[in-house]
């Protein structure tokens, strides 16, 4: 006797349904783990990484500023292979996903703007440069919002959904610029200390807190992102009742 | 209190604005959840009522 060939896990979360019961797995997991990766990030933080010998206590600022710095990228690519995921293969959670994630990562990435301009002040004397890293993630963050704002503009998902879709794979091409912008280009920004050919150059006190900082966002940005997934489900079915019910109320209406 | 050295207020301040975006992201998504969830259940509630409506 012939079974039927299980659907793929790919396959299966197309349906709202499945999605919603694996995340509600998921969520709290989650959770906890955020709090207990910020937790033991912070500590470490302030308690066991020693001062930095040329910047002092200030290196306590790339514990926040270079795992979101990180986090702006990595939400970003995610959105690109979102992208991909409605234009090419037409999966129907893509583009909930890429909706979902478009905030958050503009969050990231304006915590990453912030923190570096408040170290910015004390280290270079200068609030902000327009030099070709600190331009690039500021175009990063402008990118995001003429995301959010496409979203918005656009009633129709679908339509919508192929629009972003098409943006966000154009400006995926700043992603490599921000990346090696200061390999290409003089600039005051320092030289990647942490992914560089050769291994960090951080010492392993400082390098430790930075990579649990760097889960701790992960772990929240996975939180966030599966939350407002099912958000975007629920009004997405919202309006489908909605159209549903006005759809009847007119039908009726038309045969009295 | 850890002494944070002459550069305290910069500091500080970053972790000040970085807990309250992320606050902020962290709430407008539980407060839109929320928000959701109570429409959605009300639109079905008053979706399932109205065959009993119809019948009386």
């Amino acid at each position: 006797m012939e079974t039927a060939p299980k659907p793929s896990l790919w396959l299966r979360l197309a349906n709202p349904a499945a999605f919603n019961a694996l995340a509600n797995v998921l969520l709290w997991p989650l959770i906890v783990g955020t709090i207990a990766a910020f937790g033991y990030g912070l500590y470490g933080a302030f308690m066991t990484s020693p001062a930095d010998y040329q910047q002092g206590e200030t290196v306590r600022i790339m514990y926040i500023h270079v795992p979101a710095a990180w986090l702006s990228l990595f939400v970003y690519a995610g959105m690109a292979v979102s992208a991909l995921g409605t234009l090419v293969f037409r999966h129907p959670m893509a583009d909930v996903a890429q909706k979902a994630a478009a905030p958050v990562g503009a969050g990231f990435t304006l915590i990453c703007l912030l923190t570096g301009s408040f170290w910015g002040k004390p280290m270079w004397g200068t609030w902000w440069e327009w030099d070709a890293r600190l331009t690039s993630v500021l175009i990063l963050f402008l990118i995001y919002l003429g995301i959010i704002a496409l979203w918005r503009a656009i009633d129709e998902p679908q339509r919508g959904a192929r629009a972003v879709a098409i943006m966000t794979l154009v400006g995926a091409v700043n992603l490599p610029i921000i990346k090696f912008s200061v390999d290409w280009w003089y600039t005051l920004h320092q030289p990647a200390s942490v992914f560089r050919m050769g291994g960090p150059t951080i010492d392993r006190a400082m390098l430790t807190p930075l990579f649990v900082m760097g889960l701790a966002y992960l772990l929240l940005y996975l939180v966030l992102l599966i939350v407002r997934m099912k958000t975007e489900l629920m009004v997405r079915r919202i309006e489908r009742l909605q159209i549903v019910a006005a759809d009847k109320q007119a039908r009726q209406g038309g045969s009295r | 209190m850890i002494d944070l050295g002459p550069h305290a207020d910069y500091i500080v301040a970053s972790y000040a604005a970085a807990g309250l975006v992320l606050g902020l992201l962290i709430g407008a998504s539980v407060l839109a959840n929320l928000a959701a969830a109570r429409r959605l259940a009300a639109l079905e509630a008053r979706e399932a009522s109205k065959p009993a409506a119809a019948k009386q």
